[in-house]
């Protein structure tokens, strides 16, 4: 609205960018662009995320250990949930491989914290500082080599060629039973462990689900500022120009394959982290759970939380994960529904065919998710009583 | 052709010969001109003349089989088009192609990519290297919205404005830039009146206030007669004429080329 600019800062040897002051009574008064682009600009933004920052804080006192399970799990899906939109939201490259690298992440990290001379693979290095990040850095490894398959293809082409990803992972998943136990087996998961102390048993700070749950939303909230940070310097802007027009984006002097390679590190590093912290939650990995569903699952998060947006990102995880303890009812209520996934109809089929109808719902009524409802909602009341 | 002098200056572009065929099809067959310093070139000819095609050789979107490029010294045709972006090429679409889901303050930033050195990870931490290089991009942006008068469209993602200033930010993108040199392809077409003039007034104020040379493609006779220090007319991909305005007006050559041949 108001957008006054300062008057030349004596001290600035460049152009002046204004020095930041607050007026009283003027929240909405910028003097510098230090304040024009903060990421909270504006005290309604600065109110609201405190306070979803204190529900989220309050939640873990006040709810059931099962609960905060389910929730600590929302989060770290929402890790995962970020990386893709970084890649198909952003930067424009659709993947349906985000299961590829969410398994790399996490046999990296479960690999790396496992007991030395077991039945499987392990190395004894608990310390979540260092498992999380190589877990990140292995997948980023992974994502970097399959990129360049994206300068070469895009659109449907690159989607089916990332879909073979999905296929080919969970046969050497499978396989390679030294690594992952094999499929009906599976192997213990990392452990997250800190400076010698384990977040995942009951302790001073709170029971196993609470500790867990603090620390994934810990994660998500330096994750998610991470994303936003990208999003908004020259690399994100780099990503959605490459997504609204390549050529004229190599014209004004972006390096496509540099930054669609990037695209896919960065976004495969935050799958990397996502799957690495995932099966600690529940403790176990079993090789059979990285299949299309878990891409499909992804899509389906960004898709119907919004496409680019950190936010909306994070929203569709949580939508989606909140879903799921609402379909394991199923049975119960509907006995047409089994829970067995020998039988048809079971849960799995159903949860199936939602998410492919949510998509399906949201792409033709609201393209924009779940962020889009929540701008339609508050230009609505921006206005009000008013219609514009 | 009447040779026109372009002050003492070596020239800033200078394209020799350069012939560039699409599986037989000649788009551009033997052109040769060069921009001096400060100086409106206008590029007119007939639809399919290789007009856009010459400044697609120059972006380095096409590659023409035979000619020399060079610009401020430097060969352009061994370089991909970031090379040649980040040498002070830039360059406006024909058709508007600006990040219609970007606002007008990103898509004039995005203008500005090859002049950040910061990376990816300075990105994330944001504090530090990649704050303050955005301020002081953001500080050199804003003089060009003032410039072009697109104050009241910053927050707007471009595909929400109108026409008329879409072509304006595509313009304050490209000399977002900070450009050595500046391709204006068709940048009145399908305005109207005001707007036309509100561009004639910015193309020269670009070559008075900023000096940056200029190669622009125009249909629109009376805006390139106006403006343009020299005309190139071109027609089939070969070069009929250049020259001053008036006197490219008056070469029969150039008369046979719109009008068609005498019967």
């Amino acid at each position: 609205m108001t957008d006054v600019k300062s008057g030349p800062a004596p001290s600035a040897p460049d152009i002046p960018t204004g020095r930041s002051r607050r007026v009283r009574g003027r929240p909405q008064l910028y003097t510098s662009y230090a304040q024009d682009m903060a990421l909270l600009d504006t005290p309604a933004k600065r109110v609201s995320t405190g306070l979803l920052v204190v529900l989220a804080l309050a939640l873990s006192v006040v709810l059931a250990d099962r609960s905060l399970e389910v929730l600590a799990g929302a989060y770290v899906l929402a890790i995962g949930a970020i990386g893709l939109n970084i890649v198909t939201g952003y930067a424009g490259q659709v993947s349906l491989g985000h299961a590829f690298f969410v398994a790399i992440g996490a046999y990296t990290a479960a690999a790396l914290s496992g007991p030395p001379g077991g039945d499987v693979i392990g190395f004894g290095v608990a310390e979540i500082w260092i498992w999380l990040p190589a877990a990140g850095l292995v997948a980023a490894v992974a994502g970097v080599l399959v990129a360049p398959l994206a300068t070469r293809l895009r659109g449907l082409y690159l989607a089916i060629v990332t879909l073979g990803l999905v296929f080919l992972g969970e046969h050497v998943f499978k396989e390679w039973k030294a690594l992952t136990g094999g499929p009906g087996v599976g192997r213990e998961a990392a452990v997250p462990q800190l400076f010698g102390y384990r977040l995942d048993e009951d302790g001073p700070l709170g029971t196993r689900e609470q500790v867990l749950y603090l620390l994934m939303l810990v994660l998500l909230v330096v994750f998610a500022v991470a994303a936003r940070n990208l999003a908004r310097s020259r690399v994100g802007r780099a990503f959605a120009a490459i997504r609204d027009r390549d050529i004229a984006a190599a014209v004004m002097g972006v390096p496509l394959t540099r930054f669609k390679v990037l695209a896919f590190g960065i976004s495969s590093c935050y799958a990397g982290c996502a799957g690495a912290l995932l099966y600690s939650v529940s403790g176990y990995v079993e090789p059979g759970s990285f299949n299309l569903l878990l891409s499909v699952q992804f899509i389906a998060m960004v898709l119907i939380g919004g496409v680019a947006t950190v936010s909306g990102a994070i929203a569709g995880a949580l939508f989606i994960s909140l879903l799921q303890p609402l379909t394991r009812a199923l049975p119960s209520l509907l006995p047409v529904v089994s829970a067995d996934t020998t039988q048809t109809p079971n849960v799995f089929q159903v949860e199936t065919v939602l998410y492919g109808l949510l998509i399906v719902l949201f792409l033709v009524f609201e393209p924009r998710g779940l962020f889009g409802l929540w701008v339609r909602a508050r230009n609505y009341w921006k206005s009000w009583p008013f219609s514009y | 052709m009447a040779v026109v002098n372009t002050g003492p200056a070596a020239p800033v572009l200078r394209v020799q010969d350069v012939h560039l065929s699409f599986a037989g099809v000649q788009a551009i067959g033997g052109v040769t001109f060069e921009v001096g310093p400060a100086e409106l070139l206008a590029i007119i000819g007939p639809n399919g003349a290789g007009k856009t095609s010459i400044f697609n050789v120059l972006s380095g979107v096409y590659r023409p089989q035979r000619g020399r490029v060079t610009f401020l010294g430097e060969d352009l045709l061994a370089r991909r088009p970031p090379e040649i972006a980040a040498l002070g090429l830039a360059r406006t679409f024909q058709n508007v192609e600006l990040f219609h889901n970007l606002t007008v303050l990103d898509n004039l930033m995005l203008g500005r990519h090859h002049h950040f050195r910061y990376g990816a990870l300075a990105a994330v931490v944001w504090y530090g290297r990649a704050r303050r290089a955005e301020l002081a991009a953001r500080a050199r942006v804003e003089e060009i919205i003032d410039f072009l008068e697109l104050e009241p469209w910053r927050r707007h993602p471009v595909r929400l404005l109108p026409y008329g200033v879409q072509k304006r930010v595509e313009l304050g993108r490209a000399l977002a830039m900070e450009p050595r040199l500046l391709l204006l392809d068709e940048p009145v077409a399908g305005m109207n009146l005001e707007e036309t003039e509100d561009m004639a007034r910015f193309v020269l104020d670009i070559r008075d206030e900023l000096g940056i040379p200029m190669v622009l493609v125009e249909h629109d006779m009376g805006l390139v007669m106006d403006l343009a220090d020299r005309v190139l007319v071109l027609d089939f991909g070969r070069p009929v004429a250049l020259g001053a305005p008036a006197e490219v007006q008056r070469d029969p050559e150039v008369i046979k080329a719109y009008l068609g041949g005498a019967a």
